[in-house]
């Protein structure tokens, strides 16, 4: 809402100046965004007439103008302004004028001929953004008047960024209200006192549809002046409000909206065909509106409607067919009433937002028609005159809006607050807001006023309280409740930990969106997913992502392309699967890594990372669980991932993660032409954790055998590791892979194993008997299950 | 003969001579081997008359000994040398650069909510999550915003086919944890929201924490105060605090909160309120009996303060020149 600052004032004037007033304002709850200085810097622009022009001897678009500043003598300018002709009435700077842009005026000789100053344009004062031509002042103008006295300046133009509870404050009546109540300065009187008919024509009107529109104030004015001007104050408040003087029926339209917030439509009486009937729309009707588009209507929408069919969209913008233009002479003013719940969205529907629809779906006041049309009548008059029929206020009371009274206890109002507020003051400030209250021991009994649509509930009277007497007003109070101790869980590890482990581990963390491109989403997960939004942003962030994968890629080659060779990325969220009436959610946490396993540095050798590298980091985060050999890593075949080089974490058979190099061609769509390795893990399936539970440390030594098998190359790490377990021999406490060797000196489909195995007994200390004997239970369960031939010592 | 005292005089010059362990290990043969000049003279004692004998014996054995000594001496000299020799040899330069993996870090909005989370943790505060997909219900119409309610316009919410959408605030787990775990809560709620537009000072996706107090006497005074620590807290300083009134549906009254950044210059940094009796009563809590706070801040908002970011964007860009500043 942008209005002028003297506006206001002139309906209530606090002793603040205006950063004073800016500062209230938006403690009360109506933020200004801004305040415009209109008008400055106008000292010596004085009103000029012109007496005589003519044309410059040397240059075709330039006149000579003889100017009279009421003064003196008549001065020469030249002007090269295309609308200037003698008798004109406008802006004049003479010459050593500062104007506002900064430019100083001197007396100057343009092609021969001496200019002693400047007659202006709207942009030079400051006044507008765009002109075409000099400012055309009204002919009652006093020659020699300073300008910004005849203009009424300087102003401030003030927006405020309003609430959207509170419609009544799209009107400088309604914020003048607020101010009032908040400084106690008396507010002038809004109502208006009503213009006597002079002709006796009424227009009918039939509220067929009274839950729609329970009221119609109209009025005709018949003959009014066709060539009749909006007066400059009256163009300079709408300008200074944010609107454009358009056409005198018009500017009194938006003239009224501003002040009082009732917006209100003007008709050209004789284009309107018999009576005006509002009701809901039929599907598929259409409608030629103001700003000559065609809307194809709703059957939720609420239109004007005469004998010819829809003719305007109700509250939010008139139709073309009875538009008012420069040829009309009769009138027809609307101000309705249209419930904010008719309203809500409709607009928006048809891509519209306008002055009025925006004032109808927050609410308007529903006893403020009849005084709108007064305005408008009062005002249209005195600007072009004209035949005033009487006001007709159609109305079916019972569906208006009426708000109940309301009672605010004391207690409550304490109780919320947590302070007290004098019992008096909270009186006036009631008052104050146009509350007719009643004051008891207990409290007030509240009768709330019928522009305002937000007062429903005593919190909401708390809350007028609060905040006209200051939030700030109200001092801090540090609460000391209980505060039962809460369970801190060792049962799940906490993805902070997990977090840091990864950054610890060299992993960048970043935030990639949770909607991403639905071709890279199905490339991804393999299938598409069901999760597309209605209206995403941009197609690119249409589907909830399957897999953090696609984000985690697309951040790797952004940063590759940025020139980094060495990427490790990890993401902590969710990820988005089932229906569309059932989705599920999971929590995630995923990696990326291409580059060298360290970063460059001297004395190691570059080597690109590989699964191992990241399947290390991965068994650090799943070692914390404390069950590190309750997951398996099992081969898979993954949509995204290279064949070969794939696994599925597995624990206690349930799949909760994947690991793999991702397949060349995936990366190659992604711009990566290097080896990708990405894992991700399902956090709630992976991160169950046990307490650990102590066992006692053997005080025996152990001792170590080492045994390398030949063994075909398909039997796995997992198998071999595996058959210590089933060999269970109770004294291998543990076996590690030391070697894998293919090449020559074996034959080829086949591979050489090196075990390392850790035995020990936690009672004595083991001999070389003991230890020989459980080599050979091993040796022969490897020779049993895989075939496996011990291979030389040589 | 030579006399014993030139002898060990003799033994001591070469052993002073010798430069490594070989060559002092020969002067100790020369002299005391089987074979050694001093082992001779002891075999010579048997020449001797039995009453020479003895005194004799003993003068060899001094001898043998004084040469022993200084033996032993060089051989320390001549091995510590050789360890300081090794130790020179074995200096680096200590200025290269260290090996292995270097540190990653965290990103600087999980960075800002991780210190939130642990502030309102410390003041014994819950940690609560919900889903991202929500309904209408609990993002809407249980926080008092009934259908065509205008506040759902300001939402820019994004919707799925059949009218699940993606909750535009985290005020839903509010809801959900009001009707789960009942009265008296105390409890924030991080977490990733919603809103479909995009410029340069919004980005469709961004991250708030949501905060809700509930007990018996829980007053808006209470509220200024706990905010005010809070931002006193995360900021590490001392804060001037504005509240202004506005609007939410859910709460009544409803609070903007600002934070004088420089003098006179204020930034707004979370809004708050009351909590609506009507969402107490659509959670099945008695509004007369109980009366609770809510807060809602966005992180990004606060990191960009505190971490002196200008540009929201950057943070979802994800490039690794800007992520590893807050490492």
């Amino acid at each position: 809402m942008k209005f002028s600052e003297k506006w206001l004032r002139e309906w209530v004037n606090p002793a603040l100046d205006m950063d004073e007033l800016a500062h209230r304002l938006t403690m009360i709850g109506h933020e200004v965004d801004a305040v415009e200085p209109q008008g400055l810097g106008l000292d010596g622009v004085v009103v000029g007439e012109v007496l005589a022009v003519k044309k410059h001897p040397d240059a075709d678009r330039l006149s000579v103008c003889q100017v009279s500043t009421g003064s003196g003598d008549a001065v020469e300018v030249v002007c090269g302004a295309p609308n200037v002709v003698a008798g004109m009435k406008s802006p004049f700077a003479p010459a050593g004028t500062r104007l506002p842009n900064g430019m100083k005026l001197r007396k100057s000789k343009i092609r021969g001929v001496v200019s002693n100053g400047m007659l202006c344009s709207a942009v030079e004062i400051g006044l507008g953004d765009e002109s075409d031509g000099i400012v055309e002042l009204p002919q009652d103008a006093t020659v020699g008047q300073p300008l910004a006295e005849f203009l009424d300046l300087p102003d401030n133009s003030i927006d405020l960024d309003l609430t959207p509870n509170r419609g009544d404050c799209f009107s400088v009546l309604g914020i003048a209200r607020d101010v009032s109540a908040v400084t106690g300065t008396a507010m002038k009187d809004p109502s208006v006192a009503p213009v006597k008919a002079s002709i006796k024509d009424e227009h009918p009107v039939e509220l067929v549809l009274p839950e729609g529109c329970p009221r119609f104030a109209a009025r005709i004015i018949r003959n009014i002046n066709a060539s009749a001007e909006s007066p400059v104050w009256m163009k300079e408040r709408l300008r200074r409000s944010g609107l454009r003087a358009i056409h005198p029926v018009v500017d009194v339209t938006n003239y009224v909206m501003l002040e009082l917030g009732q917006p209100l439509h003007a008709y050209d009486l004789g284009l309107v065909r018999g009576p005006i009937r509002p009701r809901m729309a039929k599907d598929g009707e259409k409608v030629t509106l103001l700003d000559e588009r065609e809307v194809e209507l709703r059957n939720n929408t609420l239109v004007i409607t005469d004998d010819s069919g829809p003719i305007g969209l109700a509250g939010i913008m008139g139709g073309l067919s009875t538009a008012v233009s420069d040829k009309t002479s009769d009138v027809f003013f609307e101000a309705a009433f249209w419930p904010p719940a008719f309203m809500a969205g409709v607009a928006r529907q048809y891509a519209l937002h306008t002055d009025a629809s925006l004032r109808f779906e927050r609410g308007v006041d529903p006893a403020g028609q009849a005084r709108a049309i007064e305005r408008a009548t009062e005002l249209l008059l005195d600007i072009a005159g004209g035949a005033a029929g009487p006001l007709s206020d159609h109305v079916v009371a019972e569906h208006l809006p009426k708000n109940a009274p309301l009672e605010l206890r004391k207690s409550r109002l304490a109780k919320v607050l947590g302070t007290e507020i004098e019992a008096s003051r909270v009186s006036e400030i009631l008052s104050g807001l146009g509350l007719e209250i009643e004051a008891s021991d207990s409290g007030w009994q509240a009768q709330i006023p019928s522009f305002r649509f937000d007062i429903d509930v005593e919190d909401a009277l708390v809350e007028e309280v609060a905040r006209i007497y200051g939030y700030d007003e109200i001092p801090e109070q540090t609460a000391i409740a209980e505060t039962p101790l809460a369970t801190a869980t060792e049962t799940t590890i906490d993805l902070d930990l997990i977090a840091n482990t990864l950054v610890a581990r060299d992993y960048q963390e970043v935030i990639t969106y949770s909607f991403i491109d639905e071709k890279l989403n199905t490339l991804i997960a393999g299938e598409p997913s069901e999760l597309v939004l209605s209206n995403p942003i941009s197609t690119e962030m249409s589907v909830m992502r399957s897999s953090i994968w696609p984000g985690l890629i697309e951040a790797a080659a952004t940063n590759v392309a940025r020139q980094q060779d060495r990427v490790r990325l990890f993401e902590i969220g969710k990820t988005f699967h089932g229906k569309l009436d059932a989705p599920v959610e999971i929590v995630r946490v995923a990696g990326l890594a291409l580059g060298g396993v360290v970063p460059e540095q001297w004395g190691s050798s570059a080597q690109a990372v590989d699964f191992f590298d990241i399947k290390s980091d991965l068994i650090a985060l799943l070692g914390m669980t404390g069950i590190n050999s309750r997951f398996n890593f099992v081969a898979t075949e993954h949509p995204a991932l290279q064949p070969g080089q794939a696994a599925n974490i597995v624990r206690d058979d349930a799949v909760v993660g994947v690991i793999g190099k991702l397949h060349p061609e995936v990366a190659r769509a992604f711009d990566l032409n290097k080896d990708v390795l990405v894992f991700e893990l399902d956090a709630g399936k992976s991160f169950a954790s046990t307490v650990p539970n102590a066992s006692s440390v053997s005080k025996f030594p152990t001792i170590r055998r080492d045994i390398a098998v030949i063994v075909d190359d398909k039997i796995t790490a997992a198998d071999l590791l595996g058959a210590r377990q089933s060999a269970a021999h109770e004294l291998v406490k543990s076996v590690r892979i030391f070697d894998v060797y293919k090449g020559p000196g074996i034959e080829a489909g086949l591979k050489s194993v090196a075990l390392g195995l850790i035995l020990q007994e936690t009672s004595r200390t083991l001999t070389d008997v003991d230890a020989d004997a459980t080599m050979a239970v091993v040796v022969r369960k490897l020779q049993q299950d895989f075939a496996a031939v011990l291979r030389d010592k040589n | 003969m030579q006399a014993l005292s030139e002898l060990v005089q003799q033994a001591a010059s070469e052993i002073e001579a010798t430069s490594d362990l070989i060559a002092l290990d020969a002067v100790r043969v020369t002299y005391l081997g089987k074979k050694g000049l001093l082992t001779a003279r002891l075999k010579d004692l048997s020449k001797l008359s039995a009453e020479d004998r003895p005194a004799a014996g003993q003068e060899i054995n001094k001898a043998k000994k004084a040469v022993q000594e200084s033996l032993n001496t060089r051989r320390d000299a001549l091995q510590s040398n050789a360890l300081a020799q090794k130790l020179i040899a074995d200096a680096v330069d200590v200025t290269l650069p260290g090996r292995g993996l270097s540190m990653g870090g965290r990103h600087p909005v999980s960075r800002a909510a991780v210190r939130i989370e642990k502030i309102f943790r410390d003041a014994g505060f819950g940690i609560r999550t919900g889903p991202e997909i929500e309904d209408d219900f609990h993002n809407f119409t249980a926080l008092n915003i009934p259908e065509n309610h205008p506040a759902r316009a300001m939402h820019d919410t994004f919707y799925f086919p059949g009218g699940n959408l993606l909750r535009t605030h985290t005020s839903p787990v509010q809801i959900r944890s009001m009707v789960k775990e009942g009265v008296p809560i105390r409890i924030i709620a991080p977490g990733r929201v919603y809103r479909c537009d995009s410029d340069q000072t919004h980005t469709p996706m961004f991250t708030q924490v949501e905060g809700l107090v509930i007990d018996r006497g829980v007053s808006f005074a209470n509220l200024k105060a706990v905010l005010h620590q809070f931002v006193e807290n995360f900021f590490e300083r001392k804060a001037k605090l504005r509240f202004r009134a506005s609007y939410f549906p859910f709460t009544e009254p409803s609070a903007e909160v600002d934070v004088e950044w420089e003098e006179g210059k204020w930034l707004e940094i979370l809004g708050c309120g009351m909590v609506h009796p009507n969402v107490l009563t659509n959670a099945g809590i008695d509004p007369e009996e109980f009366t609770g706070y809510a807060f809602g801040m966005g992180v990004e908002r606060l990191a960009m303060l505190r971490y002196g970011v200008k540009d929201l964007r950057t943070f979802f860009e994800n490039d690794l020149r800007f992520l590893r500043q807050f490492n």
